[in-house]
Formats: structure tokens, sequence, C-alpha cells
């Protein structure tokens, strides 16, 4: 069930991230003031920008899963906020490898956007060990909702007490004053949104549809009465 | 700082790429290796199933003699 049109979102997925590419190295012209340097812009803003949405999508199925308890909607957090947490590392070294070219320092701790976006990972971090502290699958599910939830607030509200703080030593993509981004480069950085959203919907699928299959598989055992395989795995969510 | 120069940039850049692909890839080799083991548990289990079959229908004709 969940894999129906996974071949074709894969398939569109990776046309996009051709074209975000193609776009990025050889449409948008070079920065004025930073070089090629840049281009590390078009991968790690689009990946902080789908991993935080990809939090608070987490919370949003966590508050249908609180609401209907139905077991499927913890699954659909749980592998929003597994996906979103792998796209945050991606942030988090990329953007080190952005500020040691642009900056001379793999990390600035003054720096009200890092050190958020640090503060987000490490919440999200504590979500595992959280999680399988729980061994009854439906208190796990209940408590993990609740953490989703929560957590999910805190991002927007986070980005918000950023934006308000007064540094302007990180970037700005959409300066409300002059000197936004130019239109190509827009065009690409907008292409670029597009294909990492698409790139995580992909996988949110694929990890979906493997779970899924891993559940049918075990109500087939049950129903066979099979003797269980090797190890038994954690009590993760299943669809 | 002043931009750096396209050869020193060049590997900032391309380190940035490369992490995101590695990334990407080890995601998607523990989901293959995860989607292997789930093909084979369902290959035991169908070989479980028919087996049990097999016994089952050699009971029934041993009972009809």
């Amino acid at each position: 069930m969940y894999g129906k049109g996974l071949r074709t979102l894969s398939i569109a997925t990776v046309a996009a991230l051709a074209a975000a590419l193609s776009l990025i190295f050889f449409y948008a012209p070079l920065d004025a003031d930073q070089g090629f340097i840049q281009k590390i812009f078009y991968l790690h803003v689009p990946l902080s920008i789908v991993a935080l949405l990809g939090f608070v999508a987490g919370g949003v199925y966590a508050i249908l899963h609180l609401r209907s308890g139905e077991r499927r909607w913890d699954a659909y957090s749980y592998v929003c906020i597994h996906l979103s947490v792998i796209f945050a590392v991606g942030v988090l070294i990329t953007g080190s490898i952005w500020a040691k070219a642009s900056w001379g320092h793999w990390w600035v701790w003054d720096e009200p956007t890092l050190v958020s976006f640090l503060i987000v990972f490490l919440l999200y971090a504590t979500y595992y060990p959280f999680r399988y502290a729980i061994e009854d699958p439906e208190r796990q599910a209940r408590y993990a909702s609740v953490f989703a939830v929560t957590a999910g607030a805190f991002v927007p509200l986070n980005f918000l007490a950023v934006r308000l703080a007064e540094s302007l030593v990180h970037p700005r993509v959409f300066a409300t004053t002059a000197g936004g981004l130019p239109g190509s480069m827009m065009l690409a950085f907008l292409v670029s949104i597009a294909a990492m959203a698409l790139l995580w919907v992909t996988l949110v699928k694929l990890e979906l549809t493997a779970k899924s299959a891993s559940g049918q598989l075990k109500r087939l055992r049950r129903a066979l009465d099979a003797p269980a395989p090797g190890a038994p795995s954690r009590v993760a969510p299943e669809v | 700082m002043p931009a750096l120069p396209l050869d020193e940039a060049g590997k900032y850049v391309a380190g940035a790429y490369v992490v995101f692909v590695v990334l990407l890839a080890v995601y998607v080799a523990i989901m293959a290796a995860k989607l292997q083991r789930i093909e084979r548990e369902l290959r035991e289990l169908a070989r479980f199933a028919e087996q049990r079959n097999g016994e089952r229908e050699r009971e029934r004709v041993t009972t009809d003699v």
C-alpha cells in the first residue's frame, strides 16, 4: 500500500535533484561577496528548511495519533522525525564546512542560528532513547507522540526567536530590506528546496513501505504460528 | 573574510556535497539491508508454510488409507 507510486516519486526526485544541481553549478552566478563557496548555500539551507518542516510534520502526525489512537500515525510521526534527524546531521556538517570556509571557524558559539539549530537537533536526538526506554508499545507510542508535539511546537518558536535576534553574522535568505537573492539565484534556490522536499518525501515513503512490509510479515508469522527469526528487534513502531 | 580562490573554495564545496551524498548512500544501504532481511524472512515463511501443508497432506493420505 505504501509502496504505491514510489517508483514515480523516485524518478521525480532524481530529475529534480539533477535540475537543481545543473542550476546551481551552471546557471546561478557566483556570489559577489563569497564567490564559489556560496554554492554550499543551495545545499545547506534547503536541507535545514526541509528538516525543520519535517520535525513539524512529525508533531502534526503525533497530534493525529493522540486524537485517534491509530498506530499508523505514530509510525508516520516516527519516520518523519527519523528522516529529519538524518537531514539535520547533514545541515550541521555542511554548515560547519561553510563556516570554516567563509568565517575561518568550524563553529561559532555566539551565532544564534547555529546554536538554536544545534539545540533543536539535540532535542530530537533524545527522542530515540526516550522512546526505546519504554517497553509497552501503547505507552511508548503515546509518550513519543507527546514528545513529538511538544518538540514540534518548539521548532517554529525557536525559528521566530532567532529571527528576532539582532545578530546579522549569519546570512539571511529572504531579507526584508534591499539585497535579497537575485532572480537567477532565487530560481536555483527554489528548485533546490523542491528537490530536497521531494527527496525527503521519497525516503519517508520508502521507510514506511519497509515498516509496513515488516509489520505484515510479523502478522503472517503469527497467523501461521511460525517460529520467530533470530534475534528479536527493538520495539519500533509498525504500520 | 575575502572570498576564497576557486581551487581552495572548490575543496570545501566538494566536501559539503560529498557529505550529503555519503549520508544518503549510508541511509539507502541500511534500507536495502532491511529489505533484504524482510525478503529472506518471507522466503523462510513460505518454505515453512509449504512444509506444513505437505505434512498435513501426508497425514490426510495416511488417515484415508
